[in-house]
């Protein structure tokens, strides 16, 4: 089989596509859960245990509460309201804090510290795999027990409003709901009013058990404008209202004669310092809960150091509280102080049943049970108690008795503890198969890329795979077979479920098919390369290829930076890694220029002198150059002297064109600050953000839009010339109309609309340009006369991606966008152009610039900073396949137009192959680390951080193939476009 | 090329990576507290002036530009003053190229430009040593194929094995295991001395063992 090789990199980015989704299923399996949870099972709750005479309390002890509102303020910190905040803006809460009748606690949330996970956590008690963020967005109903469903089957009528999430989770529970929708994060009034608005209607109502209120505001002001906005106090400030008046017509009614209610103000997750969540710092896990009753002693409360809890406990509580059994899942334990004021009896009845759910929890997860030492401590509490019963039914001596009551709670306390801990920590079982085919299909994809570099990166670009051998159809069958017979084994015996064996057989068999071909192409390449090398003549040692300095350090970095993934904090602080990359490559750059400058006439060097004698001499022993090698074996370079290139005034500024580069990387580097450890620092992103620089931002907007349009222009034709002028405008409208920028003859407070017209219209743009980039492409393809149009088609798809980008970054990341387009355009001209590096070296140099211009962008490896506003650029309501689209888009913005800029401009200067090579190199240096990547995730699956740092990282590298193999495809399509042209 | 000429410099390489322990055992015989961690820049301050007086003197004493030719006194201060200009402007481009790389611009100025001294006592010292106050010298120097003695094929090997030093010493910085040596600057100076003994160490070996190889166009 032939192919040229960028249809054959196109290809292996594909197939390295589904092994990587197969992975991933398998990586982020469904949580493991108690098996009755599916059936819904209305098991009897637990008898009180007694020695001897037995007790016939069989029942569920009677509610403690009447009524519950659940007040969930999204986003709420811990010290919003237990800190200065809380005193200053709070001041109701406070008190209640302080004196009232309430418990006040830190509830700690686990990550995922994103809201739909939370809602999950608090209402099942159970821990949302990490799989739920990723499902966030398109929230399938809750299957697992939960509290909600057990209050409506015990008959409770329960009142939703707030955010939309709920309804879909929950949807026939609520008698009465209004869902506000959570994505349009710029409004944060209309959201809140939404929900409070009912608010006064349904308190003087009697009919419901349970109301549920989720306020989103808070929210959506930290997104807006972080945690230290002025408008976090007012918005805190309501919500102290909201509470004062559910709490007073509470009370009023209790007054009435109910039995005490129960008021729980509480919050999903926290807030980062950049106002952001989803990860794991202080600031995001710890969240207030504050239960307020009637029912319990007015105590003043030590509010410096509320007591520590778990966001999961909050469930089982309820369920106590409610007179409902607790949620099957949960792995929380009962909260102590609110069943303190209780008789003796009944509070060991309370714990005896939370513990009996968490121990047969225990015994469905985990085989050796028995050997736990949590599940000890219950055995040994559950007798006690029974001794106690017995004695309390004798009517022994009451000091005896309490004495040997408070032995029993405390036992019971310290089972509940062990065994919440032992089963919140058990990690969740991976899905080994399925990781492992996925791993072996990456793996095999990158063998024979790596393999094939020699055979590709030749002049005439062709790989050669001969399949059709008879030798090799054995193999193939032979292969086949053995990996099915493995897969029946591993089907038949594995007891856990396995994503893979689920599947249908054809599909299994397809990847079976998939794999055993990708081996017996392996095995070919490797038998012809031996052939080959065996034959002397056919391997001369090339008198010109040796390793340039440029060559070094990109196989240096590409292996620093691959292994530097293994630890969690250059994991976390990858950009940094990046720029340090890209600034050495600048430097190298320089160094080059410099010396192409200065010392060209020397001529011919006389004498061979090893400078890196390690290096260069343990290369032979290799057929070929391997690793991410991008010399062009066939190709001699001639670059003429640099002097003749430039000229004058040019030469100066080419000599110092790799000073403005570093420049511009340095500013833009403390633009926005990301990753961990210094993100905190203060950073220009910040500063243009807050609303005291409004103007200032304007400008810089306004600034960064001129040069966009004045950088791309040049290559465009007067029509989407035109149409890319209207865009900018355009853009500029829409910052307006949503209020983050300024029109200069325009007063600061207006009101903020969507911007729906204005966005639609740059999109219209953004598709006239696309489309005639296309229709050039198009033309160029029939005519096949002057290639000048096919840069132009190129060049005018890459001004749209420039516009649509424009659109979607926020505004203060404008400039990110003009600095990337002047750093192209410089390096294009005084650089690539005279310098005449070959295709893999340019490749991997867009290839860096792109991965750094994706952390200038304010990313990180953290899904938090993923800015979800982007998808939501134009749409009146949420649309699931658009939003997904531009948010992928938004956040690669960066790699993409590097790729793009890199199409233009080979197909622009450069020889026949250029383009497929430039393919091969692109698929090849973005597989090299996502392999690596998996094996190394594979291996560190029980570290610590696995699912704070590693698995998120993980996402974005299965994502960033994706956009690798859709950019491939591309290239693909251009080059087969060039080469029915040639 | 004679193997005479590889002892020498194998001894003025012995003498300069014993002046940098000194710099390290004798002060604290004179001063109190003093450790490479804690008063870092003190221990800047004495092995970049230790480093520098040790070249100069291997410079006066061994004399490796045997071609330089008599001239006359003025000529020789405006030398004099011409290199330490040079060592002025090297340490401020450093400085500038380490802000470049990420350093803080307005806190730890100090830091940041005597981790530019020590670099350039490292690598610019040597190169004006040796070499002069003439920058062509430097870029023939510093490309491939363009050593013409063994003094500039050691001090090619030197310098470029104490700039590869400092920045490979960058990388624990991001690290989370909270030691005193990963602030900045003290990894990339570590660094960057670490490089420098190791270059030291390296190129007269290396010279050595590749000494049927090598020939230079001017012996
Ligand atoms: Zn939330
Ligand atoms: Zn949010």
């Amino acid at each position: 089989m032939r192919l040229g090789s960028g249809t054959f990199a196109a290809c292996c980015v594909v197939i390295e596509v589904l092994g990587i989704a197969v992975f991933l299923r398998g990586f982020f399996p469904v949580p493991v859960r108690s098996s009755a949870g599916a059936e819904h099972r209305t098991e009897p709750p637990a008898p009180e245990p007694s020695a001897g005479s037995s007790s016939n309390w069989t029942k569920l002890p009677p509610p403690l509460f009447s009524k519950v509102v659940i007040v969930l303020i999204d986003a709420l910190r811990d010290d919003f309201l237990f800190g200065s905040k809380g005193v200053k803006f709070m001041p109701y809460t406070t008190y209640l804090v302080e004196k009232g009748a309430s418990h006040s606690f830190v509830a700690e949330a686990k990550p995922p510290t994103v809201t739909m996970p939370r809602i999950k956590a608090l209402t099942t008690g159970s821990l949302p795999g990490f799989v739920d963020v990723v499902r966030n967005l398109n929230s399938p109903t809750l299957l697992e027990d939960n509290v909600i469903r057990q209050a409506k089957a015990a008959g409770k009528r329960m009142i939703f409003y707030g955010d939309e999430t709920w309804v879909k989770l929950f949807p026939k529970h609520f008698v009465e709901y209004d869902g506000t929708t959570s994505f349009f994060v710029s409004d944060y009034t209309e959201v809140d009013n939404n929900v409070t608005r009912h608010l006064d209607k349904v308190l003087k109502r009697e009919d419901w058990d349970m109301l549920i209120l989720h306020y989103l505001g808070l929210d959506h002001i930290g997104h807006i404008s972080g945690p230290s906005s002025p408008l976090i106090g007012h918005k805190l400030s309501e919500m102290d209202n909201i509470l004062m008046k559910i709490h007073t017509s509470l009370l009023s009614q209790e007054r009435e004669g109910l039995s005490p209610s129960l008021l729980v103000l509480c919050g999903d997750h926290g807030m980062s310092d950049t106002g952001s969540h989803g990860a794991s710092s202080t600031g995001e896990v710890n969240t207030p809960l504050i239960l307020i009753s009637s029912a319990f002693e007015r105590k003043p409360g030590d509010i410096r150091h509320p007591k520590r809890v778990q966001q999961t406990d909050l469930a089982a509580t309820l369920a106590i509280g409610l007179s409902v059994p607790i949620p099957k899942d949960s792995v929380g334990s009962l909260i102590v102080p609110v069943i303190e004021g209780r008789p003796m009896r009944d509070q060991m009845r309370f714990l005896h049943l939370n513990t009996v759910q968490l121990s047969k929890l225990l015994q469905e997860n985990v085989p050796s049970y028995e050997k736990d030492p949590g599940f000890e401590q219950f055995k040994v509490s559950e007798k006690l108690h029974g001794n106690w019963i017995k004695l309390y039914l004798e009517e022994s001596h009451s000091e005896v008795l309490f004495n040997l009551g408070t032995k029993v709670l405390r036992q019971y306390l310290d089972a509940l503890k062990t065994l919440s801990l032992a089963l919140s920590t058990q990690v969740a079982q991976y899905d080994v198969y399925s990781m492992m085919v996925g791993t072996a299909v990456v793996l095999e994809v990158l063998t024979l890329l790596l393999l094939s570099i020699p055979q590709a990166l030749r002049r005439q670009a062709k790989v050669d795979i001969p399949l059709s051998s008879p030798a090799f159809s054995l193999l193939f069958y032979l292969m086949f077979l053995v990996l099915s017979a493995i897969h029946i084994i591993v089907c038949t015996s594995a007891e856990s479920s396995c994503y893979f064996c689920g599947l249908l057989w054809p599909v299994a068999g397809g990847v079976m098919v998939l794999m055993s071909a990708l081996l017996c192409a392996i095995v070919s390449v490797l038998t012809k390369m031996f052939i080959s090398k065996s034959l002397p003549s056919k391997n001369p040692a090339h008198p010109n290829s040796r390793w340039s300095e440029l060559d070094l350090l990109i196989v240096f970095g590409t292996v620093g930076h691959v292994l530097s993934l293994g630890a969690s904090s250059f994991v976390e602080e990858e950009h940094q890694t990046w720029y340090f990359l890209v600034n050495t490559l600048c430097l190298a750059l320089s160094q080059e220029l410099y010396r192409n400058c200065f010392l060209e006439d020397d001529g011919e060097p006389q004498h061979h002198f090893h400078m890196e004698p390690g290096i260069v001499d343990a290369t032979p022993g290799l057929p070929y150059r391997t690793g991410c090698d991008v010399w062009e074996q066939d190709t001699v370079r001639e670059r003429l002297s640099l002097s003749d290139m430039l000229r004058g005034r040019e030469k100066w500024m080419a000599l110092a064109s790799p000073w403005l580069i570093l420049a511009c990387c340095r500013l833009l580097r403390s633009l926005n600050q990301t990753g961990v450890q210094w993100a905190h620092r203060p950073d220009f992103g910040h500063w243009l953000t807050s609303s005291d620089h409004k103007a200032e931002l304007s400008i810089l907007a306004a600034l960064s839009l001129l040069v966009i349009f004045l950088l791309v222009q040049g290559g465009c034709s007067p029509v989407s010339r035109a149409a890319l002028l209207l865009g900018l405008l355009g853009v500029y409208c829409y910052r307006v109309a949503i209020g983050n920028v300024l029109f200069p003859w325009q007063q600061d407070n207006r009101d903020i609309a969507k911007g729906i017209i204005e966005a639609r219209f740059v999109y219209v743009f953004v598709l006239g340009i696309l489309f005639t980039g296309t229709k050039d492409l198009l033309k160029s393809q029939v005519i096949a006369t002057d290639f000048k149009i096919k840069t132009v088609g190129l060049w005018e798809i890459h001004s749209g991606l420039v516009l649509l980008a424009a659109l979607l970054f926020r505004p203060h990341n404008l400039p990110v966008l003009a600095f990337s387009l002047l750093i192209q355009t410089v390096l294009t001209k005084f650089i690539w152009k005279p310098l005449r590096h070959d295709a893999a070296e340019i490749t991997v140099m867009h290839y860096w610039f792109g991965q750094a211009f994706f952390y200038f962008q304010g990313n990180s490896n953290n899904i938090a900073t993923v800015d979800i506003s982007a998808g939501f650029v134009g749409l009146d309501t949420y649309v699931e396949i658009p939003a997904m689209f531009l948010t992928a888009f938004g956040t690669y913005a960066g790699p993409v137009l590097w790729a793009s800029h890199l199409v233009h401009f080979l197909s622009s200067v450069s020889s026949d192959s250029a383009l497929s090579h430039a393919c091969f190199c692109y698929a090849l240096i973005c597989s090299i680390p996502v392999s690596t990547y998996i094996i190394l995730v594979t291996s560190l699956r029980y570290h610590l951080f696995i699912w704070s740092v590693f698995s998120p990282k993980l996402l974005y590298e299965g994502m960033h193939l994706l956009i690798t193999a859709a950019i491939c495809v591309f290239f693909t399509a251009m080059d087969q476009a060039s080469l029915t042209n040639s | 090329m004679k193997d005479t000429d590889i002892k020498k410099l194998l001894y003025a390489h012995l003498l300069c990576i014993f002046s940098i322990i000194l710099s390290v055992l004798i002060p604290p015989l004179f001063l109190e507290n003093f450790s490479i961690l804690e008063t870092h820049l003190t221990w800047l301050c004495i092995c970049s002036g230790v480093v520098t007086a040790v070249n100069l003197v291997l410079y006066l004493v061994v004399k490796p530009n045997t071609s330089s030719k008599r001239s006359s006194l003025s000529h020789k201060v405006t030398r004099v003053l011409k290199c330490c200009i040079y060592f002025l402007m090297s340490c401020f481009i450093f400085h500038v190229i380490f802000v470049l790389y990420g350093a803080p611009l307005i806190e730890l100025v100090l830091e940041t430009f005597l981790f530019a001294v020590i670099l350039s006592t490292f690598t610019t010292v040597p190169c004006l040593c040796l070499l002069g106050p003439r920058l062509k010298a430097w870029l023939r120097v510093f490309s491939r194929n363009g050593v013409t003695s063994i003094w500039e094929n050691s001090l090619q090997i030197t310098t470029i094995s104490s700039l590869v030093g400092a920045w490979l010493g960058a990388f624990p910085i991001p690290l989370d295991w909270e030691r005193p040596w990963q602030v900045w600057p003290i990894s990339c100076t570590l660094g960057a001395t670490f490089g420098y003994v190791a270059g030291l160490l390296i190129s007269p070996l290396w010279i050595y063992w590749n000494r049927k190889q090598l020939s230079y166009k001017n012996n």
